[in-house]
């Protein structure tokens, strides 16, 4: 189970606001975070994974705590084990793609675990070709499996999808349900699709302004006459 | 060859060597260096860019006179150094290389700090949050992605090195055979009107230097165009 009690001052295109989240994520959860654009959502992420610092709060993870502003605790973002997906691919560029996937790896038993992620994931065409060579969908997907490398506590997706097109969000869309369904994954993905939202998450979080304002079934949550549409 | 025989070579040896050393002590330092400043999160850190900068701006005799008010072996930091270590470091080619790091610091230090700066911001974060430390991050990701930049400051620093000339006669005094490089003697050749010599080491240094800047334009080109192969996937 991962706590999370935190505060941050933010600054956004319409002023200075508050983010103050007060949840609690179970294991194997999957949440999508829907709000507009500046409402603090990867600011969430960031502050989860380590990469920015809330003004005061608490986060524990499974007892553990990552951050305590009370007791001065923040553990730095490289021993939170998580997954971090970005919106931009970020690969690295000097390395081909089993590279970079064997950059991630810090213990050797979990090569068993990169030889799956191979398979299930799609990618043994590829391990050989430079970053630079693949299509945005083929970079989204290396760098999911990338994340998935090290068994992360808690997999970030920040809106993964968003620059690529209709027919490759589909295929990635399948990938990231089979990762989350496989391996049992807790995983708070950033979107602003409603209807990538219905294909993936079990619950949804509307975030406005830095507060949480709606949170549920993507039923209860997400517009309904989509929801008609599409089914 | 009378061309050979009758040439003296050690003037152009003692400027390759000191462009050498100095690039590659530069190297060391410098890389750490554009790192943090890169980085920086100081509100100092304009500060640190204009120190590191100073060298651009200044006369080279500026440089040089501080050098040598520092570095005298009767007082201060040069006494110091001449009574417990027995370096002197004014009229030797020790000096010429420490006042070569200093001005030549600028030419090693900005090529890597853009190149370093203008990395996403998530490619470091991305080693980050598979594990990686800040010196793995920096070793194997950041370092391997602008190793153009790191080329174009050690070609940079080089092809300044040799071409000093105010800081190395005032430092170095152009001492034959240990601290007189190419471009003293240039100098001293024209002084005494012996313009055939002053040709001979102003015709070699032109075609180095020639050679240099091909060099550099030719891995900014060469950065360019990768760069817009890599946008264009």
């Amino acid at each position: 189970m991962i706590s999370i009690n935190i505060f941050k001052a933010l600054k956004g295109t319409q002023g200075f606001f508050d983010l103050a989240i007060d949840e609690t994520i179970n294991k194997s959860d999957f949440i999508g975070v829907y709000g507009k654009s500046g409402a603090g959502k990867t600011s969430l992420l960031r502050m989860l994974s380590g990469l920015d610092i809330p003004d005061k709060g608490t986060i524990i993870v499974e007892d553990t705590p990552w951050f305590d502003s009370s007791k001065r605790t923040n553990l730095p973002v490289q021993k939170r084990n998580i997954g971090y997906v970005f919106q931009e691919d970020v690969l690295f560029d000097n390395m081909t793609v089993l590279q970079n996937l064997h950059f991630a790896l810090s213990k050797s038993n979990e090569i068993k675990l990169l030889d799956e992620l191979i398979d299930i994931m799609e990618l043994e065409a590829l391990l050989n070709f430079n970053t630079y060579q693949l299509s945005g969908g083929q970079k989204q997907r290396i760098s999911l499996a990338r994340a998935l490398v090290r068994q992360p506590k808690l997999l970030l997706l920040d809106e993964p999808l968003s620059a690529l097109d209709y027919e490759m969000r589909q295929r990635l869309q399948e990938y990231i349900k089979k990762a989350h369904k496989t391996y049992q994954l807790t995983t708070l993905m950033v979107s602003h699709d409603p209807w990538e939202l219905y294909q993936l998450v079990d619950k949804v979080w509307q975030i406005n302004d830095g507060k949480i304002v709606k949170k549920g079934t993507p039923e209860q949550i997400l517009p309904l006459e989509l929801y008609k549409k599409i089914i | 060859m009378p061309f050979l025989s009758s040439f003296n070579w050690v003037p152009l040896l003692l400027t390759g060597k000191l462009a050498l050393v100095t690039t590659l002590i530069l190297v060391i330092i410098g890389v750490p260096l554009a790192y943090a400043i890169a980085f920086s999160k100081s509100k100092l850190k304009p500060v640190f860019e204009a120190l590191v900068g100073m060298p651009l701006v200044l006369p080279p005799t500026v440089i040089g006179f501080y050098f040598l008010l520092i570095f005298s072996p009767a007082y201060g930091v040069g006494k110091w150094l001449k009574d417990f270590f027995d370096i002197q470091l004014v009229f030797s080619f020790n000096g010429l290389v420490v006042a070569s790091l200093i001005y030549s610091l600028p030419f090693m230090v900005q090529p890597i700090q853009n190149g370093l700066q203008s990395l996403p911001k998530n490619l470091h974060e991305a080693s980050y949050t598979l594990g990686k430390s800040k010196w793995q991050t920096l070793w194997y990701v950041l370092l391997p992605n602008c190793k153009k930049a790191i080329l174009t400051g050690m070609v940079l620093t080089f092809a300044h090195t040799i071409g000093e000339f105010g800081l190395v006669l005032m430092v170095g005094g152009s001492i034959p055979n240990k601290t007189q490089v190419a471009s003293s003697i240039i100098y001293e050749k024209v002084e005494s009107l012996n313009y055939e010599a002053a040709h001979k080491y102003s015709a070699i240094l032109l075609v180095i230097s020639f050679v240099i800047l091909v060099l550099v334009y030719s891995l900014s080109k060469n950065n360019f165009s990768t760069q817009i192969k890599n946008n264009g996937h």
